[in-house]
């Protein structure tokens, strides 16, 4: 019998038996749905951690010179934290020596940062991040001001009381007038507000907006840091390709500051966006290793129950089975309707999860910041896994039909 | 022997049956020559259903031999079996045996589907089978809604439409009313005097019977009396 009258045969059963055909759907529609939006919503978290993500709180080819690793993962033993915690600290003099060394073309900056409480006038303030930073960070960020402006090289250097906020900063304080030239308390220490930075989102639901940077060397270092101590020097390289070199480079100025022998290890951490990366591409990986768990579960449980009804229609279409026999139906033609027809439920329902699945992974791109990444391959691997759990889940019952004795079917009662 | 559209030798069947063995065929010797009308009658348990199966290669002897055409099909497997009752045989069943979901048409092309026949071949020679029996206004309706004399000349009209060698009918009548029989039978007579059809109806009412130019008797598995009619 020819493929196509096999699949009209099967879609006629499927309308002719709809409930049954609807429980036999339902595993092959539950796997590859979860296929799908798994997939989906894992890729638009890739998308989103790669290019938003770890380009939001770091930066594109940037790097920062740390005393200890700002992303950790797996397990930190006792020992290490207290090595960590041996490490010295960072200084203002450190800076000073990587920017002098470092090419024009890289840009180097500090950042040092604590939470405290702003206030303006009578009106007090969740904390705030501070920041006493140098004025190169505004371009290694890519800070631009929305209103006002950026602190100079000259209120670096002078220690002026001057600060740039965040948007939800300046909005929590300044309802109707506008903040610049208004003065702020940070931790006590008043300073002129001189820019209002653009809005930047957030990151998982964190704004990245409650935030006042000032001079490194203005009041603001009593508030973050003991004296020149610094948390972290940032160095962005002008393209990928070298930032290599600079973190080779970084990496010299560091240990010979810090006297190290060759044999020793380096005792200051530098952080890159891969770090980030790599710690996501853990958690991923997880992900795709539980998801053809999942998967296959559903589609093991959809196949039994194909199985089942297939069995079930088997005996019930006996008869017909040794009608077509009694007409010239080879064991073949048997086993093909079967099969037909136990793949093509199983693919319905495939076909019904891909629809299912990308909507699902629409639902959670409309409710939630991440993106969605439909992969045509998980498109096609559920198509492929349809098809497949049909055959497979049809051979036995088929193959069952096809043996019929013609004389005992056709006697069937 | 050439134009012995039948031909049996020594054809046995044995069927075990719990721990003994139910020897249904204890030697049948049957020459059918083509285009006669043959009806095969006996009490139940003669053997006449048995002998049915073997002819219309549903089923395989446990010994002797059987020639279908000119062809030993005794020893034929499955799916050689398969193609000779595509090709060579036309069953007309008590029962009828439609697909119930099926159209009268899409019934009769069923064998024609099997054969691998094209589409547009298949529907010509369908409606062509279902005219020559007297339904062409009944194509596109299904078993349900058809009386008992219409599905069986369905049944009929599937039987004729590959233009096999012999009509295998089995009780044929059993299941339909005085008069509806009568016409049914008189469907088989025409067949039979108009092309020639070789028709081969087992029964075991004489009324029936009596259509038939041939009657062949079983008893206890063996040919206990076979008569022809004088013309």
């Amino acid at each position: 019998m020819p493929i196509w009258e096999a699949v009209t045969l099967a879609f006629g059963m499927i309308r002719a038996q709809k409930l049954k055909s609807f429980f036999s759907l339902i595993g092959a529609f539950i796997g590859v749905m979860f296929l799908i939006a798994v997939v989906s919503i894992v890729k638009g978290m890739d998308k989103y951690v790669q290019e938003d993500f770890a380009a939001k709180i770091f930066g594109i080819n940037t790097f920062t010179v740390n005393r200890r690793p700002g992303v950790q993962f797996g397990d930190v033993s006792d020992a290490t934290r207290r090595a960590w915690r041996r490490r010295p600290q960072l200084y203002e003099d450190d800076f000073l020596a990587i920017r002098a060394a470092m090419p024009s073309e890289y840009l180097v900056a500090i950042e040092s940062s604590n939470q405290v409480e702003g206030v303006v006038g009578t009106m007090r303030s969740q904390y705030i991040q501070v920041s006493g930073v140098s004025e190169d960070l505004f371009k290694i960020r890519d800070y631009r001001v929305a209103e006002g402006r950026l602190f100079t090289t000259q209120e670096v250097t002078h220690g002026q009381p001057v600060v740039v906020i965040g948007k939800d900063v300046a909005d929590s304080f300044f309802t109707a007038v506008d903040p610049i030239g208004k003065t702020i308390r940070l931790a006590g220490f008043p300073f002129t507000i001189i820019g209002v930075i653009e809005k930047q989102g957030s990151v998982f639901g964190i704004s990245l907006d409650r935030f006042a940077i000032a001079p490194y060397s203005s009041e603001i270092k009593k508030v973050v840091n003991p004296h020149k101590v610094v948390d972290g020097i940032i160095v962005k390289s002008p393209s990928a390709a070298q930032m290599k070199d600079a973190m080779d480079r970084v990496e010299g100025i560091m240990r010979s500051r810090h006297h190290l022998r060759p044999e020793d290890d380096d005792d200051f951490h530098l952080d890159t966006q891969e770090d980030v990366l790599s710690f996501w591409a853990k958690i991923s990986s997880v992900l795709y290793t539980a998801l053809p768990l999942l998967v296959g579960v559903s589609l093991v449980v959809g196949g039994i129950v194909i199985m089942n009804i297939m069995l079930m229609a088997v005996a019930e279409r006996t008869r017909e089975i040794g009608i077509r026999k009694s007409l010239g139906a080879r064991r073949r033609d048997i086993l093909a309707q079967f099969l037909v027809e136990s793949a093509t439920l199983s693919t319905t329902g495939a076909l019904a999860g891909i629809l299912a699945g990308l909507l699902l992974a629409r639902l959670v791109k409309a409710i939630s910041p991440l993106p969605m990444g439909v992969s045509p391959m998980s498109i096609v691997i559920g198509i492929a896994l349809g098809v497949g759990v049909g055959v497979i889940a049809g051979v036995y019952p088929a193959s069952r039909a096809a043996r019929l004795d013609p004389v005992a079917a056709l006697r069937y009662e | 022997m050439s134009d012995a559209v039948i031909r049996t030798v020594g054809l046995t069947r044995d069927y075990p049956m719990g721990g003994e063995v139910v020897r249904a065929l204890r030697g049948v010797d049957l020459e059918i020559p083509r285009n006669e009308f043959v009806a095969i009658m006996g009490p139940s348990g003669s053997g006449k259903s048995t002998l049915m199966n073997l002819i219309g290669c549903l089923d395989t002897p446990t010994s002797g031999q059987y020639w279908l055409a000119g062809t030993e099909v005794s020893r034929m497997s499955d799916d050689e079996l398969a193609r000779v009752r595509n090709q060579q045989i036309g069953f007309v069943f008590q029962t009828f045996n439609l697909l119930p979901r099926a159209s009268s048409l899409h019934n009769v092309e069923l064998p024609l589907i099997y054969a691998g026949l094209r589409a547009k071949e298949r529907r010509a020679r369908a409606e062509h089978s279902l005219d020559a029996v007297g339904l062409a206004d009944r194509m596109e309706h299904k078993p349900a809604e058809l009386s008992g004399g219409q599905r069986q000349r369905v049944a009929i009209a599937r039987a004729l439409v590959t233009e096999p060698s012999i009509i295998l009918a089995d009780e044929p009548t059993g299941n339909l009313d005085s008069t509806t029989s009568e016409e049914i039978m008189r469907v088989f007579e025409d067949l039979h005097r108009t092309s020639g059809q070789t028709i081969v109806m087992v029964t075991h009412e004489a009324d029936i019977a009596k259509h038939a130019e041939r009657v062949v008797t079983l008893h206890d598995g063996r040919i206990s009396s076979d008569h022809l009619k004088a013309a």
